[in-house]
């Protein structure tokens, strides 16, 4: 039994225990500072959230859209609270000054890896890894960001489960952010798992229902 | 002088002086927003959502060190008796604002410098309480939107009737009545986040007032607390 917390809930006592994420410590008491389910790892305890934004962490594989262009660089759109940079220097293509625009334009959807997040939340991108690329075919659907380590699941197994039974494509974001490509009628089907995914993310056996509706 | 009082204490509307009125409150009601409420009180009827934390736009509101609490308090026209001219009077400008700042006494801001968060609260039926039925509103749609605070904050009012100390008032009662003293609080320090006063009591029947509003909010909170963690009681199967 998962045990669900709220706001100011105490959680634990911190002569032996260490505040983790979603919480924090006042006088001797551990309290949870946000909704979500408690979780104790070693000697930290934390709070899972059950909701909220997508908070951006350096190392993240996020799925952007292009906000704005400048001669050197980009503004992108990461679905954080914050606009992300995606300086000319950090692309895999060799850009003169002000060629930006023969790259990407505004509308423009790319995978990008944060490189960095500094106190002030100025977010700076790089497209220099494996997995970065302008995306330039398939869908992309959004989903609540809360829910995206349930949609990869376990070492991904959710994911591999998926990609078998729906034979599409698929890349999911940190951010919330899913890009698919397959056959139309996969693709559908595949939107749907992904949907009861979503609403139902709190669940135990989840995984074997999602292989139920996918025909497995 | 109008009578407000039965005898043996009972009110009007039956109640006892320490008695709350009926209360539902539901979580995440509206998809569209990132957190949302709908609560009622007596005959109040309000929703609240919460959107954000999202980039603070135009550029020169934002606070680099944190993030703006932004509260909007509308009442709909058809919430009264009499028609009541729609936008922001002077009245719901006033309670936006100490509601922005009730809110903004809980919630970790710091953590998300340079956005705003943005609550909206629209009071569709009103009768007496609205800006403590607010607060309760938004604090559990505050919760639902996943924002940290440092507790879940609760408000409700307290007043004098008929020289009597009395809990919760009703729209006859706030007219009629000497005084009413609504009160937000975070519930686990009993810090007071919201307080103000309408009407004369003495020093004495002040205390006690405080103390029937606390107790109130305390059961209120319950509520809260209930109805946060109804929304997810289906997930654990």
């Amino acid at each position: 039994m998962r045990k669900i917390v709220l706001p100011g809930s105490e959680v634990g006592d911190a002569k032996s225990k260490l505040p983790g994420k979603g919480t924090f410590k006042e006088g001797d008491k551990i309290y949870a500072s946000r909704l979500g389910i408690l979780s104790e790892k070693g000697r930290y305890i934390n709070v899972i959230p059950l909701s909220g934004v997508y908070d951006p962490n350096s190392g993240d594989n996020v799925i952007g859209v292009v906000e704005e262009v400048y001669r050197n660089a980009w503004i992108i759109d990461i679905n954080a609270p914050y606009p992300a940079f995606l300086s000319a220097e950090n692309v895999p293509w060799k850009i003169a000054y002000g060629e930006t625009l023969k790259y990407l334009k505004v509308g423009d959807v790319i995978i990008a890896m944060i490189s960095s997040v500094d106190e002030a939340r100025n977010i700076d991108l790089s497209m220099k890894c494996k997995a970065c690329r302008k995306v330039e075919d398939g869908i992309i659907i959004e989903i609540q960001p809360s829910k995206v380590p349930r949609v990869i699941g376990k070492n991904s197994s959710m994911l591999a489960t998926l990609k078998k039974y729906t034979n599409c494509w698929i890349f999911v974001g940190q951010n919330g952010r899913i890009w698919i490509k397959g056959e139309d009628e996969n693709v559908n089907l595949l939107i749907k798992a992904i949907r009861k995914i979503e609403d139902e993310a709190h669940t135990f056996g989840l995984t074997e229902r999602i292989i139920k509706m996918l025909g497995g | 002088m109008v009578k407000l009082l039965i005898k043996d204490g009972i009110r009007l509307d039956g109640r006892k002086p320490d008695e709350l009125r009926k209360i539902k409150i539901e979580a995440g009601v509206l998809h569209r927003a990132d957190g949302s409420c709908y609560l009622e009180w007596g005959e109040n009827k309000i929703l609240a959502a919460v959107y954000g934390p999202r980039e603070a736009l135009p550029r020169h509101i934002q606070d680099s060190t944190k993030a703006i609490v932004n509260a909007r308090y509308n009442m709909a026209s058809f919430s009264v008796e009499e028609r009541k001219r729609p936008g922001p009077d002077r009245r719901s400008i006033e309670i936006s604002k100490v509601t922005s700042e009730a809110l903004e006494g809980v919630i970790f801001t710091e953590l998300f410098p340079r956005t705003m968060i943005d609550v909206c609260i629209e009071v569709l039926n009103a009768e007496a309480g609205t800006r403590c039925a607010g607060i309760t509103a938004a604090a559990v749609a505050l919760a639902d939107a996943g924002i940290p605070m440092k507790d879940l904050p609760v408000a409700c009012a307290a007043g004098k009737v008929d020289g009597t100390v009395v809990l919760d008032l009703t729209s006859g009662e706030d007219k009629e009545g000497e005084a009413d003293l609504p009160v937000a609080i975070a519930p686990r320090t009993e810090e007071i986040l919201l307080m103000q006063m309408d009407g004369h009591m003495t020093y004495k029947e002040f205390e006690e007032a405080l103390e029937l509003a606390l107790k109130g909010c305390k059961k209120v909170h319950e509520l809260q607390r209930e109805a946060l963690l109804n929304k997810y009681k289906d997930f654990e199967v």
